[in-house]
């Protein structure tokens, strides 16, 4: 008897793309607003981005019901610490326990391919990223989704942080000002949108700084 | 009360029907220092006197954030309060997860009673040696509950527990008809006074209490001593301007001290008039 095969997944794929920027004062997150399944777009106007604490936003494509969840248990496990510390969780602090919730699921992921930014306790962009099972790096930049494969090299031309095993220890945070990275961001996902069909609609841009968190938006191709 | 045979299991009923480990809870209640809190239309204050064992040390914590719709302040044993705020933190986060909305306060209660009530009827539990006022804005409105250790709760349109709150029942109870309306300064101020009126004489200063407010459109916080110590300057210098009006209105002889009397007797316990 030939081994049996589910006739459903758990899983769908909602597509879509994430970037992740960190720069010496400021972090830019950015995630398109297309939500798709299989050939077809389910909505123009979903929002992959979740601002997890005061200086923590979290952007995720993959199965948008899997992230929506991990969203609210992320956000249900910041207000205990808040209740237990009396302030907010730090990002280093937001990205561990992000990790740990996911591998907490290994043997049932969430399918969610996360970056994490923000600002770290001195105010110094980072930005984490991670796998499905929680696997992540403290990174200068990122990207996660169906375009990643297009951004990356792009924004490796662009950005190169060093490795992260280099000695001495040098610092993966772009020297770029906050509007070049801004500007590079939408660069990018015009030009991923070209060629991914699942990028595209609208680029929500979250600016992390000093002085709290801004958003922005770009139009794309709506094909 | 006194000791008798039929108090040392809180499951052993006395003749009289009475459960004396439940009492002896009750005024478990009565020796903490004392927690005040009040409602209008459309917000609730909470209000406690903090009393350090010594100078050395700090004072302990009686007010708890619930949630953003949610506070509590407690009279007792603090321990059994922080206890029992952790599992009102908990309800509340677990609702929000399910429901995606704030858990309605009479179900808060409700549970937090559900929960005394267990500790009243187990041999090997104590009764909660605490009571909880719990300030809370929901879909029907402000509402102030309060929890006893017996499992009883109550709503209030203002309450105070702990020592001395007598002193504050009884202003309460002079001012309350003009709380519905009343606006959330006027509403801390009355709050305030009636702090003051546990005090029995002691200067109100910020350091000596803690106060929190939660309403519509304002999240559950704690005020800033700060703001609390400005808020006690503003209504002492209204409470003297009052006692030489008073003063002069009532008699011809309006000197500066019986002004300053006057202005005093607003703040001092009606008892010691």
């Amino acid at each position: 008897m030939a081994k049996q095969q589910a006739n459903w997944s758990p899983y769908d794929n909602n597509g879509g793309s994430c970037v992740a920027i960190a720069g010496a004062d400021y972090c830019v997150i950015a995630a398109d607003t297309r939500m798709s399944t299989g050939y077809n777009i389910l909505t123009r106007e979903y929002s992959k981005i979740c601002k997890l604490a005061d200086k923590c936003v979290m952007a995720s494509s993959g199965f948008q019901a899997d992230v929506k969840a991990l969203q609210k248990q992320l956000a249900a496990r910041h207000l205990i610490y808040q209740h237990q510390h009396n302030k907010q969780m730090s990002c280093p602090a937001m990205a561990q326990l992000l990790s740990n919730t996911l591998y907490y699921k290994r043997f049932f992921p969430y399918y969610s391919f996360n970056v994490l930014g923000g600002l770290d306790n001195e105010g110094k962009g980072c930005v984490f990223t991670y796998d499905a099972v929680g696997s992540y790096e403290k990174v200068g930049y990122s990207s996660q989704g169906s375009g990643s494969t297009l951004i990356t090299p792009f924004l490796d031309n662009q950005l190169k942080s060093p490795s992260p095993l280099l000695l001495p220890v040098q610092d993966a945070v772009t020297p770029l000002v906050e509007a070049e990275a801004i500007d590079l961001v939408k660069t990018v996902f015009a030009s991923a949108s070209e060629r991914d069909i699942y990028t595209g609609d609208k680029i929500e841009i979250v600016v992390v700084n000093a002085t709290g968190i801004r958003r922005e938006y770009m139009e794309l191709r709506k094909d | 009360m006194f000791r008798n045979q039929y108090d040392t299991d809180v499951t052993t009923w006395s003749p009289a029907g009475r459960l004396f480990q439940v009492e002896y809870a009750m005024e478990a209640v009565k020796q903490g220092s004392a927690a005040i809190g009040l409602r209008s239309k459309t917000h609730i204050v909470l209000g406690c006197v903090n009393k350090a064992n010594s100078e050395l040390s700090s004072h302990q914590k009686k007010i708890f954030k619930v949630d953003d719709h949610i506070g509590v302040a407690i009279a007792g044993l603090t321990a059994d309060g922080r206890v029992l705020s952790r599992y009102m933190r908990n309800e509340c986060i677990n609702y929000g997860f399910t429901y995606e909305s704030p858990l309605p306060v009479g179900r808060l209660v409700v549970q937090l009673a559900d929960k005394a009530q267990v500790c009243t009827q187990r041999s090997w539990k104590r009764p909660y040696g605490v009571g909880l006022l719990v300030a809370g804005l929901d879909e029907s409105g402000a509402h102030l509950y309060y929890n006893c250790p017996s499992g009883n709760y109550f709503e209030y349109q203002a309450f105070a527990i702990g020592s001395r709150s007598q002193a504050a029942k009884t202003y309460l109870e002079r001012k309350f008809e003009n709380f519905t309306d009343a606006s959330r300064d006027d509403l801390v101020k009355d709050a305030l006074m009636a702090i003051r009126e546990t005090l029995q004489g002691e200067t109100l200063k910020s350091s000596v209490c803690t106060i929190a407010v939660v309403g519509v459109g304002e999240p559950f916080h704690i005020l800033d001593q700060g703001t609390v110590q400005q808020m006690i300057d503003a209504f002492e210098i209204v409470g003297e301007q009052e006692g030489p009006d008073a003063a002069a209105g009532q008699e011809a002889s309006a000197e500066p001290e019986q002004g300053a009397g006057a202005g005093a007797g607003e703040g001092v316990a009606p008892m010691d008039i």
